[in-house]
């Protein structure tokens, strides 16, 4: 390929003129690609906006699917007047909600503060951190899911630390079924203050928004989820450090320089100089932070299967498993709703971080 | 350095009767002792994972916090072992050993075609005057936005409409270019002086001799990082192959075999062989990454810049 176009210019028989060349350069440079990229996002993307408009089930051909309107979206929302798909994607709404709200500010504060200490100029070893907190996002999320199943394991490594230590400072701890509890951590909290489903106000047990009484929606994300989450964080955390890093030593030194020069004290350095210039950073963390999720899948899969008691099924996974289960046209119908679900908060998000780069 | 001389200036004027550098001390311990555990949270799963990938089954049924073999009941103790591995390796229910050379097959293919394919069409968006080149470009912005998720059931309509369920195909082509790899080599190639390209155009050369023989030679770097992290993308996917394969289990990658493994168990798993799964599964990544830190490091920087 790379004699023979040049030699076709060269050697007179026809001659192609210098910018059909190029233009011909250009064509055959970009088609592999862009032919994939087409055949494998754009027409499916396409397609399956088309599908989620009819009952197709995934098995037979897509052109034997009958239409059906709008009535997978009515069915999402429950404005067919039917509640089982409404209720079990509220639940999924509810319990990714939680999740998103649980691991997003938690790993972007601690890659933060991790990469403040990482950036002090003393400090040795560096190489040595980087990769100890790296390691974890270049390993199979499936790896990790299985590692974590083990070590959260009734009588594995996390019970066994937390016993230990417990057992140190002379107190009772009785090993947590960390995979199997479907008991809400915020309902864990309200029961120390004596508050349980009986003792709740009639208001918060009786009213139904949605499929699900107000005690239901406050539950928190369940134990089993709390162990997911701690995962996510555990897997995150290195890679947003090192984003935050590359953020942090982007920063001219000349203008620290120069704000001490001016008497500015460190307080005002970090509020004038740092906060500021970390900020498009802190955007796209919090943006890839919540896009990711928003998705959370693999672990899922691995781990719980949107068990117990339905309180690890997420959007993603009710995605897969209409899939799976011959309602592919729903499936595709969820999949758009979450789209434009994760569209919509990263606007937002957008919004609110570039509100207060202004003040 | 200035950071640091205002701390101590600020411990200074308290006026407590500490010897100088006491602010400085406490400081690096506390920054160390910080550091160092988190960096044993991140580092002690692989490591409990690793050990007990080498003990006997009931030995981490027992002892899973134990770095070495544990003691049965009756006092004799437990011993190192391979079984596990064994286990994995020859275990009637998936094709282990077919998973693993899967999964090479895949990433290695995958990795060469969209270095080809993405330094292709970079080279094309960044330097070449063609017709549609914004149309390319636009459609290439557009599918950064799609979240994986959503494409897992497109994927699968395409898939079964191609009749490429339960093949290679299905596992190979459609990630032979993404456009975040596209954008990276944009991005490299026009870094590169317009007027190398110059000189060899004096010389008569075509764009094709031009890329191969001068362009391509230089990116070597931006090619290294790139092909890394479609070896990982590729290594690591899940999602990709649960939808292509259907019944076909001879195709299953380490990921895809791991996970099935956990499901056909149940709750009875066996952990002797999952833990020798997952590492065998993380053992190429991880000599990759202690090979080329440089890269992976590197490239996070960059995605961040980006951002």
């Amino acid at each position: 390929m790379a004699v023979a176009a040049p030699s076709l210019g060269n050697q007179g028989g026809f001659r192609l003129s210098a910018k059909a060349q190029e233009r011909l350069a250009g064509f055959t440079f970009i088609l592999p690609a862009l032919i994939i990229i087409i055949a494998f996002i754009f027409l499916p993307l396409l397609s399956a906006f088309l599908i989620s408009f009819t009952n197709w089930n995934g098995l037979q051909p897509p052109t034997e699917a009958a239409g059906v309107g709008l009535a997978n979206y009515a069915r999402i929302f429950g404005l067919d007047g039917t509640t089982v798909v409404r209720d079990e994607f509220f639940v999924a709404i509810k319990n990714t909600f939680y999740y998103t709200l649980g691991v997003v500010p938690t790993q972007t504060i601690l890659a933060l503060v991790l990469a403040f200490i990482v950036n002090q100029q003393f400090l040795r070893f560096r190489g040595f951190f980087r990769v100890a907190f790296y390691f974890p996002s270049i390993t199979s999320s499936i790896v990790i899911a299985t590692i974590f199943l083990w070590l959260f394991n009734r009588n594995g490594v996390i019970n066994g630390v937390i016993g230990g230590v417990a057992n140190f400072l002379g107190l009772q701890y009785t090993p947590v079924t960390w995979i199997n509890d479907a008991n809400g951590i915020i309902h864990n909290f309200l029961r120390l203050f004596g508050l349980t489903a009986r003792t709740a106000p009639a208001w918060m047990t009786e009213t139904n928004v949605l499929g699900q009484t107000i005690w239901q929606w406050i539950s928190g994300p369940s134990v089993t989820m709390l162990a997911i989450m701690l995962l996510a964080i555990w897997t995150t955390t290195g890679t947003m450090m090192l984003i935050f890093l590359a953020a942090l030593q982007d920063i001219p030194r000349q203008l620290y320089e120069a704000a001490s020069v001016d008497g500015a004290t460190r307080w005002q350095q970090f509020r004038l100089i740092t906060v500021p210039m970390l900020r498009p950073t802190t955007f796209f963390v919090l943006t890839i932070g919540l896009i990711g999720c928003f998705q959370v899948f693999d672990q899922i899969y691995v781990i719980s299967q949107g068990n117990p008691a339905g309180t690890t099924k997420t959007i993603a996974w009710i995605v897969f498993r209409n899939l799976r289960d011959s309602q592919a046209g729903l499936g595709a119908a969820l999949a758009f709703v979450l789209f434009v679900i994760i569209a919509i908060f990263t606007i937002f998000q957008r919004r609110l971080v570039g509100k207060t780069v202004q003040q | 350095m200035s950071t640091g001389a205002i701390a101590q200036q600020g411990f200074g004027a308290r006026g407590f009767a500490l010897p100088p550098n006491t602010g400085k001390i406490v400081r690096a311990v506390l920054t160390y002792a910080v550091l160092i555990l988190f960096a044993l949270a991140m580092i002690m799963p692989f490591v409990f994972a690793v050990v007990n990938s080498f003990k006997e089954l009931p030995d981490i049924a027992a002892n899973p916090m134990r770095l070495t073999p544990g003691v049965r009941a009756d006092g004799t103790p437990y011993s190192w072992t391979l079984q596990g591995y064994e286990r994995a390796l020859t275990t009637q229910q998936i094709n282990f050993p077919r998973a693993i050379f899967n999964s090479f097959f895949i990433a290695i293919l995958v990795t060469i075609m969209r270095v080809l394919f993405n330094s292709l069409a970079g080279y094309a968006l960044a330097r070449i005057r063609f017709p549609g080149r914004g149309f390319a470009f636009a459609a290439l912005v557009g599918t950064l936005m799609v979240p994986g998720i959503v494409l897992l059931i497109p994927r699968y309509l395409v898939l079964s409409q191609l009749g490429w369920i339960d093949t290679y195909w299905a596992l190979l082509i459609p990630y032979f270019a993404d456009a975040f790899g596209i954008f990276l080599m944009k991005q490299f190639f026009e870094s590169i002086p317009r007027e190398i390209e110059e000189a060899a155009e004096i010389d008569g050369a075509s764009r094709f001799r031009m890329f191969f023989v001068i362009i391509l030679p230089m990116a070597v770097p931006a090619l290294t990082a790139m092909a890394i992290f479609a070896f990982q993308g590729t290594w690591n996917d899940f999602q990709g192959p649960l939808i292509a394969l259907n019944l076909n289990r001879d195709l299953y990658t380490l990921p895809l075999a791991l996970a099935f493994l956990r499901g056909v168990t149940g709750d009875a798993i066996q952990w002797d062989l999952m833990l020798a799964g997952s590492v065998i599964t993380t053992l190429p990544m991880a000599v990759i990454f202690f090979i080329f830190q440089r890269f992976f490091i590197e490239g996070v920087s960059y995605t961040g810049v980006k951002g």
